[in-house]
């Protein structure tokens, strides 16, 4: 966090904005709600959200949890679903390399700040680096009791066989926990806590992860942190242990076997393809091929 | 049995501000006793039940509860997490409509494990006998196990209702009105399930009802009340064959005859 803002008036061409677009005053506040998630990982913090100059449900807590962490000498990826390239993850970057005049970049390793929607690189992240989640229902407990007072104590006072619940119907109905994305992850033996709707794939990568992850809901005023080296687990049963999916196919471009594959259907005649939803990764692969092929 | 009641209650009054929700209540209940709380609409039963189940703080008194572990504790005392512990595990609360107490939105095998789940039951393969075992013992058919409770009839939702609060094998059941809202047949099958299963699993029960068939079927003992008193008690058939007070006896009287 390189929090030394810039005064508005020094910088060529952007007037009338602050630093990072948000005023000081709100990143001071989204910061003290930043700290206290830190200090108890897994436990959603409320804060003043504001209205950002986009839609909701398009990131705008990741953004402003993005914007009052930056500082000029941050390195900026975004991604969104895994890729580099999409409108979102386009807009999202432009908008910061315009507001804080930050060099941004598709390279995981990098990057110093990585805000995601619905993905964890499939590169390992190292120290240092700070992950940016972007929400849309922070609270686990939601779909199963509506009463946020009521959602509120069952956390305070750790009742949460409910959740276990939702799990055990999925395996009566389906004969196996057919949770995919979202899968609720108990943080330290103390909260349960929704990863934001990253595949289930990506929940291993949350344990023991040596960056930090923050994770910012603008629309539920609700942010929430896993400080580096934090103990997730994903929920299951003992006899319906977690798993995380499998595919026969690889890549269809890089050949990839370990990655998050996506099913793109190419025509109406039943053509499809896998390919990696982690794009980045999928071109640093075809490089390192490259390079192979021109050594040969 | 034991010197020490179970449930103990000392001059319990509830007040809505100036309003009596109930005033100056005091029992004891013994372990294996089922207690009948009878009365008119209004007139404080169920204000009672609420404040001995730990659902409603009473404006004064204490309800003192023999725990399994830690001896008599005043329920109003103990920590929030404490009362709410001991209401999933060592109390059952069977309310009047099935659909409070019970998930309408989870399967009724999912709905019986909830409790078991909530005290740290991880093995799915465990918590599925467990709860067909509650659904055979409740005579609930063992098929729908998979099916919603709303597409259950009202005695099979409250049959439900209540193997779900028998899975933790509780000592004490509040039941609110359990068999008001059902037809005459399956309330005479709900009851005499009920009462088979109070005596082979030697519960306490505290059953509020209007209704005096199904005190006089239950219940060892009855608290008459009205407009939030106890204005008689003593054994059930005593009260009901011999009734002092002039509204009990009103109330033994307008029972329509067959």
């Amino acid at each position: 966090m390189n929090a030394e803002s810039l005064e508005g008036e020094d910088r060529p061409g952007h007037t009338g904005y602050n630093y990072a677009y948000l005023d000081e005053q709100t990143k001071r506040m989204l910061r003290r709600a930043l700290l206290k998630a830190v200090a108890i990982p897994g436990y959603q913090v409320p804060f003043a959200s504001r209205e950002m100059p986009m839609p909701y449900g398009w990131g705008t807590g990741g953004v402003q949890v993005t914007a009052s962490i930056i500082g000029p000498s941050d390195v900026l990826k975004v991604i969104d679903q895994g890729a580099d390239d999409t409108t979102n993850a386009v807009s999202i970057r432009k908008f910061f390399a315009n507001t804080a005049q930050v060099t941004t970049t598709t390279s995981s390793e990098r990057a110093t700040i990585i805000q995601t929607r619905h993905r964890v690189p499939e590169t390992a992240l190292s120290d240092g680096q700070i992950l940016v989640y972007q929400v849309p229902i922070p609270e686990p407990l939601r779909w199963l009791e509506a009463r946020e007072s009521e959602t509120r104590k069952m956390h305070a006072l750790r009742e949460y066989g409910v959740m276990h619940v939702s799990l055990y119907e999925d395996i009566a109905h389906h004969g196996r926990i057919a949770k995919s994305y979202d899968y609720p992850v108990l943080v330290e033996d103390a909260y349960i806590m929704r990863p934001s709707p990253i595949p289930k794939f990506d929940n291993p990568k949350l344990d023991n992860c040596p960056a930090l992850q923050l994770f910012g809901a603008g629309r539920e005023r609700r942010v929430y942190a896993l400080p580096p080296y934090t103990r997730v687990v994903s929920l299951d049963f003992e006899d319906h242990p977690f798993d995380v999916e499998t595919w026969e196919e690889s890549c269809a471009i890089c050949g990839a076997q370990d990655s998050f594959l996506d099913e793109v259907v190419t025509d109406d005649k039943g053509g499809r393809m896998h390919v990696c939803s982690d794009t980045e990764y999928c071109n640093k692969r075809l490089a390192a091929q490259g390079r192979q092929e021109a050594t040969a | 049995m034991t010197e020490i009641p179970l449930l103990e209650v000392e001059s319990l009054t509830r007040r809505y501000g100036r309003r009596i929700g109930c005033q100056d209540v005091a029992f004891t209940l013994w372990p294996g006793e089922v207690l009948g709380i009878v009365g008119e609409s209004g007139s404080g039963k169920t204000t009672l039940l609420n404040c001995l189940s730990g659902q409603l703080p009473p404006s004064e008194g204490r309800v003192s509860y023999l725990t399994r572990d830690r001896g008599a504790v005043d329920i109003w005392e103990i920590s929030e997490a404490q009362r709410r512990l001991l209401l999933r595990t060592d109390w059952g609360l069977v309310h009047q409509t099935p659909s409070e107490g019970l998930r309408m939105g989870v399967s009724a095998g999912a709905n019986v494990g909830e409790r078991l789940m909530a005290v740290g039951a991880r093995n799915y393969g465990e918590i599925r006998t467990e709860a067909l075992h509650w659904l055979d013992a409740l005579e609930v058919d063992r098929g729908r196990v998979d099916e919603f409770p709303d597409a259950f009839s009202g005695g099979m939702r409250q049959r439900l209702q209540i193997a779900r609060n028998l899975v933790t094998r509780p000592r004490l059941v509040f039941m609110d009105e359990p068999t008001g809202g059902l037809d005459v047949s399956v309330q005479a099958r709900l009851l005499d399930l009920i009462r088979r299963l109070v005596s082979e699993l030697s519960l306490s029960c505290v059953i509020v009802t209007h209704d005096l068939g199904v005190v006089r079927l239950l219940a060892h003992r009855l608290l008459v009340m009205r407009q939030g008193e106890v204005v008689e008690a003593g054994l059930t058939d005593q009260v009901l064959d011999d009734p002092q007070h002039p509204y009990t006896q009103m109330l033994v009287s307008s029972i329509l005859p067959v």
